[in-house]
């Protein structure tokens, strides 16, 4: 292809014919400015990125408290005391709970969701539009407003159900239902965002394919369940895989409602990683926890794609 | 064909529940959506006899506006408001940028090594914030950043979502805009500049608006590198009155209104662009 000229930066070059690095950024004037439009960005990505992911492998295999001059090597006591650690996994499997709580809730009323707003339906754009809403909220403040609507003795749900005369449970302050809880709120803000996911792939499915299965005397579950699920693997496994990161990731709406509690029962991986950081400073132990989490991600994503990728075949 | 009323995939669920019944459904969802914002708003507007009472009543017996006077004079609401505002609009700003910047040669430029780079910035969207969060934190302290607002939004001005975001869309703009303008001697920056970036409204404001969200959400980082207490961004306001002993829930429903209020104005107003960014990318902000 002809390459054309831009005399605007040539002029300023001199010759083309210097040899050695600077002889091939002259030369190759496409190149030289993708490399220059490319530098900061790199440059961010090799600082806020590269750096921190390479000194936290380092870190983990340290001791430091920020307080002594340098990190004191451990070897792999850090990861080892993780294996020892009770509070460690106790938060490991209650994560894991919460996870797959929030990721079943989600798919069946996210799925259930977007086949009603695939209706067409007077208002349907406002439902759409309220449905979404939850999604850019911050979860600071859904969870300041779900504590108030959790209070035992003021809040909405028990006074709801006060109404219709039941005496509802103590909800964040109880043991076995404070993560339940959260499950519901965290529900409650993620359903209507999967549902708008679930509906642009619902639309993506050709409508020839219901026409065939309505030919063929198909029923509206049988249709649903041999055209629509299958051709929606791609967007269920784009659904499943984003929603498990974000969960085994679950900080703010813990921090917020719980702080952990009630004795221990809602501590997650990421806030129990952020105690030991920045409020123990064991900066090595924060590290390794964030290795796991790392690698505990990694893998779910692999054996997803394995899982639901062989089924795709788009 | 899709436009019209009796299309078979609507049909399959169509067949099974009536009009009445599928407006019903929609209907109960849309309650549980939005009643806890009517909660909080009411809230908002109750004197303290009327929030602990056991009376369930959605519309204040005798509203008050006295929450969000004592919000903004004996909060320091107003300051935390103005610091999300400085950390979001000068992320959003940065983000852009440096999004338009990067994503242009990925999209029109040809040299060596291009999608393995490439492929490695969209890579380092799998490595969780928290891995190098630590590390960072670290060098802020380093660099004496912490409690300031370079130390806020410089960590956060590049994203891959955000390249990623502004490559697809300019991959959609013809070839024949640049190079009329590079055979008339027009250099690559002016080009991109004055040729190209005039195009890029709808991708500019999509970005712009999914990370403005964002940054006025965000909680994680401002929490570990926000220490005094004029430093706090709004979500860290309101969290840390929570943790105070008495919370006053009024004065906190009042608070949390404001700091809900500008994103959901954003959303209504500018639907489309977050429909579009769903559909561009698959990613919240």
């Amino acid at each position: 292809m002809m390459q054309p000229q831009a005399p605007a930066i040539r002029s300023d070059l001199g010759r083309a014919g210097t040899p050695g690095l600077l002889g091939w950024m002259r030369r190759h004037e496409e190149a030289r400015f993708a490399w220059l439009s490319l530098a900061p960005a790199l440059t961010f990505f090799a600082v806020f990125v590269g750096f921190p992911v390479v000194y936290s492998f380092y870190l983990s295999f340290h001791d430091w408290n920020m307080m002594s001059p340098r990190p004191d090597w451990v070897g792999l006591e850090n990861y080892t005391a993780l294996l020892r650690d009770e509070l460690f996994i106790r938060s490991l499997v209650q994560t894991t709970v919460f996870t797959a709580g929030i990721t079943g809730c989600v798919v069946v009323l996210s799925l259930a969701t977007a086949l009603l707003l695939d209706q067409r339906l007077r208002r349907i754009g406002l439902y759409r539009t309220i449905y979404y809403l939850p999604a850019v909220t911050s979860v600071v403040a859904i969870g300041i407003v779900w504590l108030w609507i959790f209070d035992p003795q003021f809040g909405l749900i028990n006074q709801t159900l006060r109404a219709v005369g039941v005496i509802g449970p103590r909800w964040l302050s109880d043991q076995r239902l404070a993560l339940t809880a959260l499950i519901i709120t965290a529900a409650w803000r993620n359903v209507g965002y999967f549902a708008t996911i679930f509906l642009a792939g619902l639309q993506g499915i050709d409508t020839m394919y219901y026409e065939a299965a309505h030919i063929d005397g198909a029923g509206a579950w049988g249709s649903f369940r041999r055209i629509t699920l299958p051709l929606l693997r791609p967007t269920m496994l784009f659904v499943v895989i984003i929603s498990v990161i974000l969960s085994f990731q679950v900080f703010a709406l813990v921090y917020v409602m719980t702080g952990g509690g009630p004795a221990g029962s809602t501590s997650v991986i990421v806030f129990y990683l952020y105690q030991q950081a920045f409020t123990y400073f064991r900066m090595g132990y924060a590290c390794a926890i964030g290795y796991v989490l790392f690698g505990i991600i990694f893998v779910l994503t692999l054996v997803q794609f394995k899982f639901f990728g062989k089924q795709v075949e788009m | 064909m899709r436009a019209s009323g009796t299309d078979p995939r609507r049909a399959t669920l169509r067949r099974r529940l009536s009009g009445a019944a599928l407006h019903g459904l929609l209907l109960i969802g849309a309650v549980i959506t939005l009643a806890p914002y009517a909660w909080m708003v009411s809230s908002s507007f109750k004197p303290n006899v009327e929030i602990f009472s056991a009376a369930l009543e959605l519309i204040p017996a005798h509203p008050i506006l006295s929450n969000y006077v004592t919000a903004v004079t004996r909060e320091p609401t107003v300051r935390a408001i103005g610091n999300s505002l400085i950390m979001a609009g000068g992320e959003t700003l940065a983000v852009v940028v440096t999004s338009i910047l990067t994503a242009y040669p990925f999209a029109r430029l040809r040299f060596r090594g291009r999608d393995t780079v490439f492929l490695m910035v969209l890579g380092t969207m799998m490595i969780p914030s928290q891995v190098t969060m630590i590390p960072t934190f670290i060098l802020m302290r380093w660099l004496g950043w912490i409690d300031t607002y370079q130390g806020l939004i410089i960590p956060r001005i590049v994203t891959p979502l955000g390249i990623f975001l502004m490559r697809q869309f300019l991959l959609t703009l013809p070839r024949e805009l640049e190079e009329a303008a590079r055979i008339d001697g027009c250099g690559r920056l002016r080009t991109l500049l004055q040729v190209l970036v005039p195009h890029l409204g709808p991708a500019v404001a999509t970005l712009a608006i999914f990370t403005f969200t964002a940054s006025w959400n965000e909680f994680f980082w401002p929490l570990i590198v926000v220490q005094s207490s004029e430093m706090r961004t709004i979500q860290l306001l309101i969290a840390a009155i929570k943790q105070a002993e008495a919370v006053d829930w009024g004065v906190v429903m009042a608070i949390v209104t404001l700091s809900v209020f500008p994103t959901v104005v954003i959303y209504l107003m500018l639907q489309r662009y977050f429909v579009k960014g769903i559909a561009m990318t698959g990613l919240k902000g």
